[in-house]
């Protein structure tokens, strides 16, 4: 590979919150999002919201996938956004949700500051192409 | 350096996690900038041990290394670690899983972990990392550990970044020929049989001690100083104090149990002890210059390739010439000899100038 590629990539940071231990759809996104191009760290199962805002800060991603199935996105998610804006880093990451969020609270996760929320049957080419528009001019 | 890097510094050197993660973002990116940026960290490193873990991929570098952050961070010292994951060759992406097993420092912003992916390079350390390094050392961090990629026998580049080399080696990793090969083995200043409760544990430390009395027996690489590349670098008289003979280094062997702790202690003091080897023998001085000597030389090869794709831009891009190579038309050599040549003349003109006035 030369020297004058594209050095820039897509960071992005597939986050597993909370109590929910399934991650077949974490792994997909993230084998997605790598054939895509980007560099994507996997969070693992069972975080907190303060670990996933330590790996979203020091990781300095342009983008956060957070994947939710246990329905706990109402009171996971704020916590997350206000650990984000603490470091100064809310204003400039991409935030996006997907699992299983019934439509009803969609409009409160975007008032949150959630770009988009990507449910069941959604396809991994929509999901890439909104990153790919997206994801932060730094 | 423009107003937002000149902040962005500043961040960094206050001590400020946002402003170190940016960095180390420009840095990778080789945005506008990153080199005045970089060069103005100079100044303020030198302070961090940096501790380089390589080994093959599944020794459990991961897990050693958050034991050893923890380790760190127990004693009151701050800790920064690099993880470098493989990228693929066909999209360019990558999966950066590392951190995931360092469940240790969570919740602890002293240690900063970064993920990196090695973007494509051979032996999977870029310059990318070495600058990084020296961002977290301006921060401040007291150890940085870098954690390579978990490549085969010929990943050795880590002994130009890191002060002390742990090498992970597996019990059942092959037999005693392997250790008698070249590469890999040789970079070790400290040798870790991790998983060291697992079946042929006692074995390979075995034949990892036999590999090590033949080195230190016959004069070869193995224990020895200086067998980072002094040789290779050209003058080796220049490089300072060599050691005597009974300051040589013995790599020391130690048996981990990364997943339970097992044995990081005593880890750590092998480490600690090739820290205070290199400064009595002098052989730190003369790494520190080698380091240098090197990344000059790297700078150097990235600006003289950055004005021959230009050259190569100006010559009709290398798609058509690589054509006419495949027409059978000319060949490399010639081409390269074409190209260079009127590089060459004009650095002699130049320098025929400056010896006339």
């Amino acid at each position: 590979m030369s020297s004058e590629q594209e050095q820039e990539s897509i960071r992005c940071l597939v986050a597993k919150v909370g109590l929910d231990g399934h991650d077949r759809g974490a792994h997909v996104i993230a084998r997605a999002f790598r054939d895509a191009g980007f560099e994507v760290i996997y969070s693992g199962l069972h975080k907190a919201p303060d670990e996933i805002v330590q790996a979203a800060v020091q990781e300095d991603v342009d983008v956060l996938g957070i994947s939710i199935l246990s329905g706990a996105h109402d009171t996971l998610v704020p916590k997350i956004m206000d650990g984000l804006e603490e470091y100064g880093a809310k204003e400039d990451t991409l935030v996006l949700a997907g699992g299983v969020i019934p439509d009803e609270d969609r409009d409160e996760l975007k008032e949150q500051g959630v770009a988009a929320v990507f449910g069941p049957g959604t396809s991994i080419e929509e999901t890439i192409e909104f990153v790919r528009e997206n994801a932060p001019e730094r | 350096m423009n107003a937002d890097d000149a902040a962005l510094l500043e961040g960094l050197l206050e001590g400020e996690h946002r402003a170190l993660a940016r960095v180390i973002s420009k840095i990778e990116n080789r945005s506008p900038g990153y080199r005045e940026l970089v060069s103005a960290l100079y100044a303020h490193t030198g302070d961090a041990d940096v501790v380089g873990i390589t080994g093959s991929p599944g020794a459990g570098k991961s897990t050693l290394v958050d034991k050893l952050a923890e380790t760190y961070r127990e004693r009151g010292e701050t800790v920064g670690v690099i993880a470098i994951d493989p990228s693929s060759p066909f999209s360019g992406g990558a999966v950066l899983g590392d951190r995931i097993r360092m469940a240790s420092s969570v919740g602890d912003m002293d240690v900063f972990v970064r993920s990196m992916s090695a973007r494509g390079t051979l032996g999977g350390l870029s310059t990318a990392t070495a600058d990084a390094v020296k961002a977290m050392d301006a921060f401040g961090k007291d150890k940085i550990i870098i954690e390579t990629v978990g490549a085969g026998q010929n990943e050795i580049d880590i002994v130009r970044t890191a002060d002390t080399v742990a090498v992970l080696v597996p019990p059942g990793s092959g037999d005693d020929i392997q250790t008698l090969k070249a590469g890999i083995l040789e970079i070790a200043d400290v040798f870790v049989v991790n998983k060291a409760d697992r079946p042929g544990a006692d074995r390979t430390v075995q034949e990892l001690q036999e590999m090590i009395h033949l080195g230190s027996g016959g004069g070869l690489g193995a224990g020895g100083t200086g067998h980072h590349g002094a040789d290779a670098m050209g003058d080796a008289d220049d490089w300072g104090d060599t050691a005597d003979e009974e300051q040589r280094w013995t790599t020391p062997i130690v048996e981990t149990i990364a997943t339970n702790g097992d044995g990081v202690e005593t880890f750590i003091e092998e480490l600690a002890n090739h820290q205070t080897y290199l400064i009595d023998s002098g052989t730190h001085a003369q790494k520190v210059r080698q380091r240098y000597a090197e990344e000059i030389r790297t700078l150097l090869r990235e600006d003289v390739h950055d004005i021959l794709e230009d050259e190569l831009a100006a010559a009709g891009g290398i798609d058509d010439l690589a054509e006419a190579v495949r027409n059978g038309e000319t060949d490399p050599y010639t081409i390269a000899d074409e190209l260079l040549t009127p590089v060459e003349d004009c650095i002699d003109e130049l320098e025929a100038g400056v010896e006339n006035t």
